[in-house]
């Protein structure tokens, strides 16, 4: 007779999220999509990538804190997710290698690579 | 015919229901291993056709077939099929989806029906690819370096992409399905450390999938993006970088070799075990070294771009970086090679493509210490070397595991037995055919051909004309076993549960298995591989004759 998966012994009931959590997650996000293209219409010079970047990290720890139930889960799946960051972080590191170490040379186009190239020769 | 002739079991998964329907609607993962295998081997023979036009056109030192152009579309069609719709697939969809349950004595995968969604997103894909093949192709590559393939390529790059991008979910879904299975659904007894290595191969490979796959989607998807809509991610005129797309881009395909190449490694490790008679030398290592090949296969792939505009401290690292896979890699050949040491060994047709593994994955790895060296790399890239060094992996290695494996398990997959005499031959011509393609490439490679290129230098045509023909040697070694394992299929000698008299579950149960696939789960009360010891007095002595 197969078990019913309700009278195994390490049987733990998922954790129900309160509806007026994921409406408040909801309103959030929304928010935050407001804010990035309201944010996107000022010229913050230097700081536009990294206000965009921080406000898209926001949203995506909401995600996965109440729609992914981080939150609610523990053990196995916290290194799941800590592994998939980990991860991440390889290609974004190992590609910054590259990108801030590499020598940056502005090569001209067209005509003006042409006297560019004859002003350092002669 | 002898009376103790083994009985096929008269209900099996192959005849428990009938019609097209039983089949694309299975939830059994034995029937969607070979929904896998009947996919993957269409598109194997597409992709060795172009294969096969590429070496015919290459006779020739002005080309002897097409246009430079179709030329172009041939190589990259042959790379994309073959890539993302063979080898990827090969080993883990077919033979890991079969053999899995059967080996961790489970009923079935833990999530069937994504198993079969992951069928279907795969065969979507591979729709996508043969349009663009059939309505004209696609000449950027398998690579779709840009700006090439976002601004300048006229060809169907947005429908590749897209079969790469939907086949690539299917490899996420097959992934998170092998590792919650190899997780939850062990039978009692089965502890990690008396799993075939064989799974610990496919876990280390869903590994893999599941956290490298999601990065080329958004790589392809980003793409089509930019060619499509124009947006600035690589076109350096509009604020990208090229360059980002291959850190992208290799980010996931050199793991993607080691997609191909772990799998075969498992089953190599069954195969050496079952015909040495003999337990793996160093269990532990070798099932380590598939999980350190899977971590280390994630920080090497700046070895792809040491010529294209990578900065030079870049490159250093990713030199340092790329040697370290060679340290477990070496592991598994020096304990496969101990394994066979003293080891009562048979020479039946998968052991006959183990071998050949070994030597051809042996050459393979070490020319790629050629090309993780930054100075000798400015030389070889872009040149035959670099596509004789990859083909010895990712054909003289992970083909040959899977052809290996596949005649391993064939009599489990269908109950039959094939003619081993042909097997062996074929197994033979597929060796021969395999170096007489590719050894030339490397030569030619050093001499200075480059890769890519419909036309070369007269002096070349020799080496060219030597790989053409071993090409055609190695297509027919590859038809034989077309053959014969079809013909087996009905009229092959009944197998009976183990013809091997192999170690492992799925070798307690009948051949073909039930639907269920164990009566009884199993409850697992030995290590794996547990052969008996041979008696020392089997050994030949110093004379090399054996002392009675």
């Amino acid at each position: 007779m197969v078990e019913h998966p309700e009278q195994a012994a390490d049987y733990h009931p998922p954790h129900i999220v309160p509806v007026p959590i994921y409406v408040a997650v909801f309103v959030a996000l929304i928010i935050f999509t407001a804010l990035t293209t309201g944010i996107a219409y000022i010229d913050l010079g230097k700081w536009n990538t990294v206000v965009a970047l921080v406000i898209a990290v926001c949203k995506m720890v909401l995600v996965v804190l109440f729609f992914m139930h981080v939150k609610y889960s523990k053990g196995l799946t916290r290194i799941v997710i800590l592994g998939a960051f980990f991860w991440l972080g390889i290609m974004i590191t190992l590609t910054c290698s590259d990108e801030l170490t590499r020598h940056w040379e502005i090569v001209p186009q067209g005509w003006s690579a042409g006297m560019h190239i004859a002003r350092q020769l002669f | 015919m002898s009376t103790e002739a083994p009985a096929e079991p008269a209900v099996n998964y192959l005849n428990a229901s009938y019609g097209i329907k039983s089949w694309l609607l299975t939830l059994d993962h034995k029937r969607i291993g070979l929904l896998y295998l009947a996919t993957i081997t269409l598109m194997f023979v597409v992709g060795g056709l172009a294969a096969t036009l590429m070496r015919l056109h290459l006779v020739e030192p002005q080309g002897a077939l097409f246009e430079p152009e179709t030329y172009n579309k041939m190589f990259s069609s042959h790379g994309i099929i073959m890539v993302f719709f063979f080898l990827i697939p090969s080993i883990p969809a077919t033979l890991g989806n079969f053999c899995i349950p059967l080996m961790i004595g489970a009923r079935d995968v833990a999530f069937p029906r994504l198993n079969l969604m992951s069928w279907y997103l795969f065969v979507t894909g591979c729709a996508f690819v043969l349009y663009d093949t059939i309505s004209g192709g696609v000449d950027t590559g398998w690579t779709f370096y840009p700006p090439y393939s976002s601004l300048y390529a006229q060809s169907h790059v947005v429908a590749a992409a897209l079969g790469i991008f939907i086949a690539g979910f299917s490899s996420i879904l097959t992934g998170l399905n092998f590792i919650v299975t190899i997780h939850k659904m062990r039978a009692p007894g089965m502890t990690w450390f008396r799993l075939p290595l064989f799974i610990w191969a496919l876990y280390a490979t869903s590994l893999i999938f599941v956290l490298g796959t999601p990065v080329i989607a958004v790589t392809v998807f980003l793409l089509g993006l930019e060619r499509l809509l124009h947006v600035g991610i690589f076109d350096p005129a509009v604020g990208g970088d090229p360059l980002l797309f291959q850190h992208m881009f290799w980010f996931y395909s050199h793991p993607a070799v080691y997609i191909m190449i772990l799998p075969g490694m498992g089953v190599i490790s069954e195969l050496i075990t079952a015909f040495s008679r003999k337990k793996i030398f160093g269990y532990s290592f070798v099932a380590f070294s598939s999980l350190s090949i899977a971590v280390i296969s994630f920080i090497v792939w700046g070895h792809h771009m040491f010529v294209t505009g990578q900065a030079l401290y870049a490159g250093l690292v990713f030199s340092v970086l790329s040697f370290l896979v060679a340290i477990p890699s070496a592991v598994k050949v020096f304990n496969w090679t101990a394994t066979l040491y003293r080891g009562s060994i048979s020479y039946e047709a998968p052991m006959l493509y183990a071998l050949g593994f070994i030597g051809l994955f042996t050459i393979g790895g070490l020319t790629g210490l050629f090309l993780a060296s930054l100075a000798t790399d400015v030389h070889l890239n872009g040149t035959y070397f670099i596509v004789a060094h990859f083909h010895y992996i990712m054909v003289g290695g992970a083909v040959m595991a899977y052809l290996g494996g596949i005649h391993f398990w064939w009599p489990k997959i269908c109950g039959r037995l094939y003619p081993d005499m042909w097997a062996r031959i074929s197994a033979a011509i597929i060796f021969i055919g395999f170096n007489l393609t590719f050894f030339p490439q490397f030569m030619l490679g050093y001499l200075g051909m480059p890769r890519r290129y419909a036309v070369y230098a007269p002096e070349f045509q020799v080496l060219n004309v030597l790989s053409s023909a071993g090409a055609s040697i190695l297509g027919i070694g590859y038809v034989i076993p077309l053959v014969y394992l079809i013909w087996s299929m009905r009229y092959g000698p009944i197998a009976g549960p183990n013809p091997w008299k192999a170690k492992g579950l799925e070798w307690t149960i009948p051949s073909p298995p039930p639907t269920e696939n164990f009566e009884e789960i199993p409850i697992v009360t030995e290590d794996a591989y547990n052969y008996p010891a041979i008696e020392p007095h089997a050994y030949p002595d110093s004379q090399g004759v054996a002392s009675v």
